[in-house]
């Protein structure tokens, strides 16, 4: 039961989800419809428990071991539960806001604000210092060592400065050149790997589906 | 100088996190949780007010698509993976969600994946209306064959596919150079955005 049950549901909608894509029948579409529309959204969205519930979980175990750094943990599970009051009870349009008043005086703290003056200036800068790692990090891997390792960089370099403008005043036809390399060996090597990552995938959602690659269902009885 | 609070939070908060590149500190990791912290309470946001709301709870609450009480009971089976005795419960929304999608992304694969990309990789005459295009075409072609010879791991590579996934390796190493310079590209220019927020918005140095 424990294991049977979700084998047999995901065999029984794997072959549907499978089967709806060819069956043009009006019956058939609504179903599907109504599965993607209604039912996936739905139980897609209780999964955030799961995610959400983690990261509490995790930040509260720190919190209870003293575990290093430790301290930080409460910044995390505070602003969590803050920002999450503010979406749910603040509103996240500004011009209807919810029950909790989401400004003093002149300053205002709805859910826009959080997202335009916290979360993006600190993903934005997140990834933009990846640009300092990365680029060490190229020099250390991609040292031309080999053929292999002096093309990635010969192409990476091409790419990179037939971008720029002085890619074009140094030398004319750099940038033609850039765009040659992505619509030509770039596309071919692509689509050598997707027909890779197409057949694997395939290959993989069938072996789910026939319930030969169990290791979803995770542990215990 | 600006006199906006939230554009001196934004600012501090971005020379914290771009504080780890001297070395990791407790501005950095103030910074890292907040971050997270603030990104699930927004994922909760979102998926409340765009998906439960919308979907769910109006539908519901005025009397229609009932039936929609038993997929948020199905949806509320996740929380059960946080009570170890029905813990086995979780299962159940994962293999709905599991199901349908590996189903539902079969034929699209063959089609997308597999079909689509062989109609485009396959030389035809209408390509050779000029010889460039001709040649591009042929390249791809014979760049694709050679990419998948080399991912072929079934017989040893001797003879005619020893040549061919030499090639293919080649193909690969220019597509992974020019992904990488597209990813560094597209980091430099956040940087570049950063760096104008600061002497910009924030300091008022540039217009």
């Amino acid at each position: 039961m424990k294991r049977r049950l979700p084998l047999m549901i995901v065999l029984v909608l794997g072959i549907f989800g499978a089967v709806a894509f060819v069956i043009p029948h009006p019956i058939v579409k609504s179903i599907d419809e109504t599965m993607r529309n209604d039912v996936l959204r739905i139980i897609t969205a209780f999964s955030l428990v799961l995610g959400v519930g983690s990261i509490i979980q995790h930040h509260l175990i720190k919190i209870r071991r003293k575990a290093e750094h430790w301290p930080f943990s409460y910044i995390a599970l505070i602003s969590l539960a803050v920002s999450a009051a503010i979406g749910l009870f603040g509103g996240i349009d500004p011009a209807s806001p919810g029950i909790l008043p989401t400004h003093i005086g002149g300053f205002s703290f709805h859910m826009q604000a959080l997202y335009d003056n916290i979360m993006i200036p600190l993903a934005s800068t997140m990834f933009a210092l990846l640009a300092f790692f990365m680029a060490s990090a190229a020099y250390r891997a991609f040292r031309a060592r080999n053929l292999e390792a002096t093309l990635l960089l010969i192409a990476a370099f091409i790419l990179m400065l037939g971008a720029v403008p002085l890619g074009r005043m140094l030398i004319r036809p750099l940038p033609d050149f850039a765009e040659w390399i992505l619509t030509v060996p770039n596309t071919a090597a692509k689509r050598g790997i997707m027909f890779g990552i197409g057949l694997g995938s395939i290959a993989t959602s069938l072996k789910i589906i026939l319930g030969i690659e169990r290791g979803w269902l995770g542990g215990g009885g | 100088m600006s006199a906006d609070p939230w554009t001196w939070i934004a600012a501090i908060l971005t020379l914290a996190i771009f504080s780890f590149l001297y070395k990791e500190n407790p501005f950095y990791r103030f910074a890292e949780h907040l971050f997270v912290g603030v990104a699930n309470g927004y994922a909760i946001t979102f998926y409340w007010h765009r998906v439960l709301v919308p979907s769910l709870i109006n539908p519901v609450s005025h009397g229609q698509k009932l039936w929609l009480i038993a997929i948020a009971i199905i949806g509320a089976l996740y929380f059960t993976r946080f009570i170890p005795k029905v813990s086995w419960l979780v299962r159940i929304p994962i293999a709905v969600v599991l199901g349908y999608f590996s189903g539902a992304y079969i034929p699209r694969a063959i089609d997308a994946q597999i079909l689509q990309q062989l109609r485009a990789t396959i030389v035809t005459r209408s390509m050779f209306a000029n010889w460039q295009s001709g040649l591009w075409a042929v390249i791809i072609a014979l760049g694709v064959i050679a990419t998948i010879t080399y991912f072929f791991f079934s017989a040893k590579r001797k003879g005619i596919l020893k040549p061919v996934s030499r090639i293919g390796i080649i193909f690969i190493m220019v597509g992974f150079g020019a992904s990488f310079g597209y990813t560094v590209m597209a980091r430099i220019s956040l940087l570049i955005g950063r760096l104008q927020f600061l002497l910009g918005d924030w300091l008022g140095l540039i217009h």
